[in-house]
């Protein structure tokens, strides 16, 4: 009996075991697909073919073989900002939930440490900046600070309207496809308004249009890719997986709260929720293909306006 | 060692001691340092001792002896509360006096070095009085002693003009303060019949006079916490005192500011609903104004100090908060926020005392505050970068440091409060501490890159130097302790707890002190997988080939350090652009224009806003009112005479009117 028993939780841990080995497996493979995903869409609206979707796979293995070129002003810090802001990004999917598959790590409380694992590469990414002594980077910098400063009450007032019909306050539970499927039923207003707002977040965040452009040329009108400017080789290969990994968490954010839908089958989930962050990214393709930059001193509308549609939801929620 | 509070009275004497004796030696300022800062050491040696058993749950204890000061006795007691501030006072105190010998010692050639020796041992013995006295008289001499402690080592370099006028503002300040603590003890006494706490608090003051007595609290104690607009002393002070005494001052005295608050709550016994959405609000609006005021200084300390009223806020609203949620059935959310509060008093005490001695190291090591002058010291100054970068991301309040991890709990507590569906009003409220501590990353990033980064934008950071042990190792030390606090967080929660059931607060949950454990272990990680993430760069880099070159100039062959991004460019967009302008610096520019432009202008004024805006204007038009009474003082000596008679007459006339005639 006893044997039998052991026989199973044997069993029961090497499945978990196999579980958690996909589910990192994913989030660890798939980001790059995202930006090959937004670069097609971009070429199609173009008329153009584009690079291969799996381009940036490629982008970033010829990264690593290279060598590297740093500036001889810089120290330590400029090393540090790749490592740190990809280490951030990673532990920060660790506590995200991927559609109905539960987060690898949770506790109480640990969304709070998700937005400060985000504020700790973000600090290392623009100190590594300004370690250059280079004036367009400084201005990059002074950019991406003051623009996630105010992006960060959305974030905040958002989770507030989904803490509302959780079960705790860890990203796990809040975001789980029940707890949202629960607030989708109990206040659907509140949700549209909270999916719209990060959404927007996901724009700021990964410094997409119309806050950022990343294929932009020129240094002036940069905001993150002008921070990065003096970051070569492996280094540079950290900070664009980084920024695919980032893309990927907020990604997952957004398709967590708008669509929170299980077939109860953990390999269909799967497909599911791969499939609505893939469309999710096509989306993003649309709107870059046909909008606009907004002028810098618009930006922070775009960003009040969204915390703006947090704090209705939090009226509509209560 | 002696236990109970009489081991803390003998901290005291040992301090006031040894500074007499340093005074004595002014002449001979190498012994005169080492007197007084190992009078420090051993005092804090001393008065640790009772301190941390009372922390540990060991009993209180009190003594009073008879004192010949109408009303007074020399009543001193120790409890949790007096033991939660004086823990910080002790430790910050020591290490800053050891840093401050060293630090005052380069001053050596040109100044007397006795005075503010001996001013900063009687600037912390005041401070440990403050939270010992139960009795009004000796508190409020004790909190005399102390303001004017700390105004003549405010006023150090007494021959520069904005140093005088610091201590000046400062000791207005303090008064006006003062002078709410007299009426407070008054009311209290009229009630009491006693100037003895013990006796406050068997028959505390009820009715409208427990509300003036709450309102003078917050005005009173307020002003030395620094919540806006009360703060103006505040900066002023920080950036010209000594940096150790900057330390103290922000690291400690400010929260003498909540000891006393806390300890006239506990006093008044009840406690009344509206304090605690006065201290949200008091809290809030003080973090709010303060973080984007800190955004825009040019002076590395002012910064610090407008910081340090954001911290004090963020205190605030987190005891708000507990009292609020308590007296509306959340003893959950109670728990948190009070935890939150309390840590986050030790928590800064650490982290902006630190800062204020790497300050204080910058400024030895480049003899400038001005951010626009510093840069690229990370090369030339590498152990005070360290500190710094602790520091820095500490007060950012990001993991894995200790800052984070209060905040968290106070940010956890709002987030209860939104699941348990308490309305809208206090789920705001997460927003805009959202937005504050944003700012504060914001504002600690530009001051990290400005400082450190980049290239030297002036010969004296070109040159600058690291400063010695004595003073690099009292900032590793705080630096350390803000890890160890945020990778220990349990450790802190339990030596907290004596105070909390003191205050009235409810235990945290076990649910969310398990949390708090995880936090923890997951800080820990953090440090580890970033530690070894680094280690395993470093060994890519080594193997891979590096070429050293200029940084791209984006086509520009001859950058220059001028041209790098500065203290001001950095903000621009923020405190310029964004947020409100009422806030912001006093910008004033003449742009170059036309075919043949004349000279053009640019100068920021970054001021505090609402010295400029409101009090200049008001004091300049009170003075104005009182110069067409300047003709009472004519300087003759028969005309003062006349008013000393006509004021007696007066007096003997009142007197003799009120008793009716009778003698």
């Amino acid at each position: 009996m006893i044997e039998v028993l052991h026989t199973l939780s044997r069993l029961a841990m090497v499945s978990f075991l196999l579980r958690l080995l996909l589910h990192l497996a994913i989030a660890v493979s798939f980001p790059p697909l995202l930006l090959g995903i937004i670069g097609k869409v971009k070429a199609f609206f173009g008329g153009r073919v584009g690079p291969p979707v799996l381009q940036p796979y490629r982008d970033l293995l010829r990264l690593f073989r290279k060598g590297f070129v740093f500036s001889r002003t810089t120290t330590w810090v400029f090393r540090a900002g790749p490592v740190v802001g990809l280490i951030t990004v990673a532990l920060a999917m660790v506590l995200m939930p991927l559609g109905s598959h539960r987060a690898p790590l949770a506790f109480g409380g640990d969304v709070l440490v998700f937005a400060g694992l985000l504020g700790l590469g973000r600090f290392f990414t623009v100190a590594a900046a300004l370690d250059t002594g280079s004036s367009f980077e400084g201005m990059g910098a002074a950019r991406e600070a003051t623009f996630s400063a105010l992006a960060e009450p959305g974030l905040f007032l958002g989770l507030m309207v989904l803490v509302r019909h959780a079960t705790g306050a860890s990203l796990d539970l809040m975001l789980s496809t029940e707890g949202t499927a629960r607030a989708w039923e109990a206040t659907p207003g509140a949700l549209v308004m909270v999916a719209v707002s990060f959404f927007a977040l996901l724009l700021v965040e990964n410094s997409r249009i119309p806050v950022d452009d990343p294929a932009t040329h020129l240094e002036l009108t940069m905001i993150h890719e002008v921070m990065v400017l003096d970051h070569s080789g492996p280094a540079f290969g950290l900070i664009q997986y980084g920024a695919a990994l980032k893309l990927f968490v907020f990604a997952s954010l957004v398709v967590n709260v708008a669509f929170p839908v299980t077939t109860g089958n953990p390999e269909a989930d799967w497909v599911l929720f791969l499939g609505a962050v893939v469309a999710l990214a096509m989306g993003v393709g649309v709107l870059e293909s046909t909008m606009a930059r907004l002028r810098l001193l618009h930006v922070p509308r775009l960003l009040v306006a969204s915390s703006i549609l947090s704090v209705f939801g939090i009226i509509l929620g209560s | 060692m002696i236990a109970g509070v009489l081991g803390v009275v003998l901290c005291v004497v040992v301090l006031v001691v040894s500074g007499l004796v340093a005074l004595g030696l002014t002449r001979k300022p190498q012994v005169a340092g080492a007197v007084a800062a190992s009078g420090v050491v051993l005092g804090a040696l001393l008065g640790l001792w009772p301190t941390v058993r009372v922390l540990a749950g060991g009993a209180s204890s009190e003594a009073s002896a008879s004192w010949s000061l109408p009303g007074g006795t020399l009543a001193v007691g120790l409890d949790p509360l007096t033991a939660f501030f004086l823990l910080p006072m002790l430790v910050l105190g020591a290490v800053a006096a050891v840093y401050g010998r060293e630090y005052l010692l380069l001053f050596a050639d040109t100044r007397r070095l006795g005075f503010p020796f001996f001013g900063f041992n009687l600037l912390i013995a005041s401070m440990v009085m403050v939270v010992l006295a139960r009795n009004a008289v000796l508190f409020l001499v004790a909190w005399e002693t102390m303001a004017i402690a700390a105004a003549l080592l405010v006023s150090f370099e007494h021959d520069r003009p904005e140093a005088l006028r610091a201590g000046w503002v400062y000791l207005v300040v303090a008064h006006l303060g003062a002078m709410c603590l007299f009426v407070l003890f008054l009311l209290f006494k009229a009630s009491a019949g006693s100037f003895d706490f013990a006796a406050f608090a068997q028959t505390p003051p009820v009715g409208s006079a427990a509300v003036a007595v709450a309102v003078l609290a917050l005005v009173g104690f307020g002003s030395k916490a620094g919540f806006v607009p009360l703060h103006v002393w505040l900066p002023e002070a920080h950036a010209a005192a000594p940096s150790h005494v900057s330390a103290i001052l922000s690291g400690v005295l400010l929260k003498v500011g909540f000891y006393g608050l806390l300890r006239v709550f506990q006093l008044l016994g009840t406690r009344a609903d509206w304090w605690g959405p006065a201290l949200v609000a008091l809290g809030i609006s003080s973090a709010l104004v303060a973080i984007v005021v800190a955004l825009y200084q040019r002076d590395f300390k002012r910064a610090l100090a407008y910081s340090s009223i954001e911290n004090v806020g963020v205190i605030a609203v987190g005891l708000g908060v507990s009292f609020w949620a308590g007296s509306r059935g959340h003893p959950r959310v109670s728990a948190l926020a009070l935890a939150g509060a309390l840590m986050h008093v030790w928590n800064h005490a650490v982290m902006k005392g630190g800062m204020f001695l790497v300050a204080g190291s910058v400024l030895h090591g480049t003899g400038t505050r001005d951010l626009e002058q510093l840069g690229g010291l990370s090369r030339r100054m590498p152990v005070t970068a360290v500190a710094m970068t602790v520091g820095v991301l500490a007060l950012s309040a990001l993991p894995p440091l200790n800052g984070f991890v209060s905040e968290w709990l106070l940010y956890l507590s709002l987030l209860r409060l939104g699941a348990d569906g308490a309305g809208p009003l206090p789920l705001l409220l997460v927003g805009m501490l959202a937005l504050v501590a944003a700012l504060a990353a914001l504002a600690f990033v530009r001051l990290y890159g400005v400082v450190l980064l980049g290239q030297p934008r002036s010969d004296v950071a070109r040159h600058a130097h690291e400063s010695s042990r004595w003073m690099t190792v009292p900032m590793l030390v705080l630096a350390g302790l803000c890890v160890a606090m945020a990778v220990f967080p349990g450790f802190v929660l339990a030596a907290l707890d004596g105070v909390r059931a003191q205050v009235g607060g409810p235990a945290l949950f076990p649910a969310d002190q398990l949390s708090l454990g995880r936090l923890g272990a997951f800080n820990l990680a953090l440090w580890a997988v970033v530690l070894l993430g680094g280690r395993l760069f470093l060994g890519l880099v080594v193997r891979r080939p590096v070429t050293e070159d200029d940084t791209w100039g984006c086509g520009y062959p001859e950058p220059t350090a001028r041209m790098q991004y500065g203290a001001r460019s950095f903000s621009e967009l923020a405190s310029e652009q964004v947020l409100p302008a009422m806030l912001g610096p006093r910008v004033t520019r003449v742009k170059p224009v036309g075919l043949f432009p004349g000279a053009a202008r640019f100068s920021a004024d970054d001021r505090d806003p609402l010295t400029r805006r409101w009090y200049e204007p008001a004091f300049a038009r009170v003075a104005g009112w009182l110069a067409s009474l300047a003709w009472v003082q004519r300087g003759v000596l028969t005309a003062y005479l006349t008013y000393v008679f006509a004021a007696v007459l007066a007096a003997l006339l009142w007197v003799s009117l009120r008793s009716g005639g009778a003698p």
